[in-house]
């Protein structure tokens, strides 16, 4: 279908197209939860404001993100999985990660609370109580971030969740909204970032159960695509977003962040990167 | 049930506030879905008039195709064009992704068949009522095709339409090619679907009554400028 | 126009036309020459529409041969004509449908609007010329079916029964249009099953019954005194097909 009959009209057409681009922009793939949380609708003005540089962020799961930044569609790559960012800058796509800040992991449930958990502070054994009881999990399913953290879990409990799979254990396939808003339809425990849960808005009957656990720590960084692999990059803007972050001026930024007055990013940026 | 009246009364409101936000999203899925509908048109209806029309190797399983593509999933179109989009693709040298144009693209794709096959069926039955009367002016192919597109011309703004209601109304394209991007590809589904896995459920309803309030309204429109002249022009 | 050689005599060579098994035009031969007004005249059902169509060209006879003078090629589709028993109007306007064959025919287009003028004042037409055709009256529509047909000079015209759905006013000024057109020189090769009409219009008669040719004489001798037993019962009103 694509000949050039078909290419031509919509070259025009992009030529038509009224100018939202500034004349300096870059793309970032990101995770829902720093999008939906609002996050980056806080912090990219500030930054567009003092250098002119437009962010389009596309938000997806990290495990999207990744794919997206190993195909070249993105300048930068800003997620929370460490061990897969650090795999794609050992592979050649990435120039350097970056910690940025963190947040974590909390376990939201039903008030009713059938498996017991609320007030624990270890994450495996109130996903341990959840599966004896066979109360209803909601899993993201979709290899985000979140949802390699929640795998993780489940090994350090010695559990095979996946085995019932469509029983108990619901994978939803989702994003992290999408999943409260599943868990929330079926009274299920969920394991979701503590910033989606704040910024989200359809609570229902869920409350914050367990958290505390260091095991629930949730790390976000930051990586260059490679201009060397892709030399369409936006390298230099890209690299100033990045300093930007790491630096004095974004990880206050990020600090005064809030939902509902409180905190949900705490910037732990050290210079050197990873 | 209060998230219901919620919504209608949040739409409401947003309306007569000309919220700046909502303005650009509209405005962006009216430029995308109509610009997509412009092109499809122009790919399909010749293509439906051609299948209808002409006998050619393959027109049966062009025909075969064209109705089943009707229901193409957008989700698989917009991995297509993702696919051919992306950096790391065929066209990625473009760098159309993430960009209005790739949404036009993708909706594009999605529409076309629907026009062609339902051009086809319109061009078909005029042809029934014109075909000895084009032969007897010495009409050549071309120019019979274009005579029926035409003279269908107003019925052939149905199967348009039934194209623009679908463009208007998919998410699962432009997510992947447009990327959902603030300020410069957001539209009205995908800020509905945004909406939605916020949790902010009222807002994302309020979003999609507008949505249907806009169909309904070109809908409308082109529909009272057909009739109007479908009565002078018989 | 002159060195172009005439597409006329139109020759028939034995024609038959059969469908479903049954013979609707049953060997018809003879020449149709470029002089004079020939009716095709006949009860019902006697094929009169299906011989004007093979001779047009829009069905292809079974057996025998249909031959113009210059042979069948495509440029004699263009120099000749047909106005439908139902004609099918463009949706668009009463100058726009008599236009159309000159946009077809590739007609320079600034002679166009010249000829379109003409025919429309010829056919009475001028003063709804911007109206949509579909919206005409039946006798309107019928005048600007042959104005349309006309516009392209063809040399010859063929017509279906143009009057078949028209009141008297209507139907005479079909007839006087037609005289018209055969005034600048186009063959007219007509149908009708009313004797009235084909006593006014016709220079010869072609007596047709069940897909045959029984008679053809000039139209004087044809209503003093048919040859065969058919046409005289035809003229009595006693043969309905």
């Amino acid at each position: 279908m694509l000949t050039r009959r078909t290419l031509l009209p919509l070259l025009l057409l992009m030529l038509a197209l009224p100018g939202h681009a500034a004349e300096r922009s870059i793309t970032v793939a990101s995770t829902t939860s720093t999008e939906n949380s609002g996050l980056f609708g806080y912090l990219l003005p500030i930054f567009q404001k003092k250098t002119g540089i437009e962010v389009r962020v596309v938000a997806v799961g990290t495990g999207q993100a990744i794919k997206l930044a190993q195909n070249g569609d993105a300048d930068v790559l800003f997620v929370h999985h460490k061990p897969s960012e650090e795999k794609f800058v050992a592979e050649g796509y990435g120039v350097t990660r970056f910690d940025v800040m963190y947040n974590d992991f909390v376990i939201v449930g039903p008030k009713a609370d059938p498996a017991n958990v609320r007030g624990g502070h270890d994450a495996a054994a109130a996903l341990r109580a959840i599966a004896e009881a066979k109360a209803v999990f909601a899993s993201r399913g979709d290899d985000s971030g979140t949802h390699k953290k929640e795998q993780g879990l489940w090994r350090t409990a010695s559990i095979d969740a996946v085995a019932d799979s469509g029983q108990w254990y619901r994978e939803t396939g989702s994003g992290m909204g999408a999943t409260l808003n599943a868990a929330a339809g079926m009274g299920a425990y969920t394991l979701t970032d503590r910033a989606s849960w704040i910024a989200f808005a359809n609570k229902a009957d869920l409350e914050l159960l367990v958290e505390g656990d260091k095991h629930l720590f949730n790390q976000y960084g930051v990586t260059l695509v490679s201009p060397s692999r892709f030399p369409h990059i936006k390298a230099a803007d890209g690299q100033a977003f990045i300093d930007w972050l790491i630096a004095p001026e974004g990880q206050k930024a990020i600090s005064e962040f809030r939902v509902d007055d409180q905190q949900l990013f705490f910037p732990n940026a050290s210079k050197a990167g990873s | 049930m209060t998230d219901l009246t919620a919504a209608f009364a949040l739409a409401l409101d947003m309306l007569l506030r000309f919220d700046p936000d909502l303005l650009e999203i509209v405005g962006l899925s009216l430029q995308v879905s109509l610009s997509a509908v412009g092109l499809a048109a122009l790919i399909g209806l010749p293509l439906g008039a051609a299948v209808a029309l002409f006998r050619f190797p393959g027109r049966l399983a062009i025909n075969a195709l064209l109705t089943a593509f009707m229901g193409l999933p957008p989700v698989v179109v917009g991995l297509i064009v993702y696919l051919l989009l992306s950096r790391a693709g065929p066209l990625g040298i473009l760098g159309l992704l993430f960009t209005p144009a790739a949404m036009i693209l993708a909706q594009c794709l999605l529409i076309t068949p629907i026009i062609a096959a339902l051009s086809a069926q319109t061009v078909a039955d005029l042809h029934e009522e014109y075909d000895e009367q084009l032969r007897s002016l010495a009409a050549g192919p071309g120019q019979t095709l274009v005579t029926l597109l035409w003279d269908g011309r107003f019925r052939l703004l149905t199967a348009i339409l039934a194209g623009f209601g679908r463009a208007v109304a998919e998410v699962g394209a432009v997510m992947i090619v447009g990327g959902n991007i603030n300020h410069a590809t957001r539209v009205m589904t995908t800020a509905i679907a945004l909406e939605t896995s916020k949790g902010n459920l009222a807002l994302a309803l309020a979003l999609g009554i507008i949505l249907i309030a806009l169909a309904l309204g070109v809908n409308l429109a082109a529909m009272a400028i057909r009739d109007a002249a479908r009565v002078r022009y018989g | 126009m002159a060195d172009v050689p005439s597409i006329l005599p139109l020759r028939l060579t034995d024609v038959t036309y059969q469908a479903r098994g049954q013979t609707l035009i049953d060997g018809i031969s003879g020449d149709l020459e470029a002089k004079g007004r020939s009716v095709i005249l006949g009860p019902n059902g006697a094929g009169k529409s299906l011989l004007l169509r093979l001779c047009h060209g829009l069905l292809q006879p079974t057996a025998g041969r249909i031959e113009w003078a210059v042979g069948n090629n495509e440029r004699v589709r263009q120099r000749q004509a047909m106005v439908f028993q139902d004609p099918v109007l463009l949706r668009r306007s009463t100058a726009g449908n008599i236009r159309y064959p000159l946009h077809l025919h590739g007609t320079p287009r600034r002679e166009q609007q010249a000829r379109v003028d003409e025919a429309l004042a010829r056919a009475g037409l001028s003063a709804v010329a911007d109206r949509p055709a579909r919206v005409l009256s039946g006798g309107e529509q019928q005048r600007l079916a042959i104005a349309r047909a006309w516009v392209a000079r063809p040399e010859v015209l063929f017509l279906d029964e143009p009057t078949s759905n028209l009141d008297p006013a209507a139907t005479r000024a079909i007839e006087e249009l037609v005289l018209a057109v055969d005034q600048t020189g186009a063959k007219i090769i007509m149908t009708t099953h009313d004797l009235g009409q084909a006593r006014r219009l016709a220079n010869e008669i072609l007596f047709l019954h069940r897909g045959r040719l029984l008679e053809r004489t000039p139209v004087t001798e044809f209503f003093a005194a048919p040859r065969t037993a058919e046409a005289a019962a035809f003229l009595k009103g006693d043969l309905l097909c």
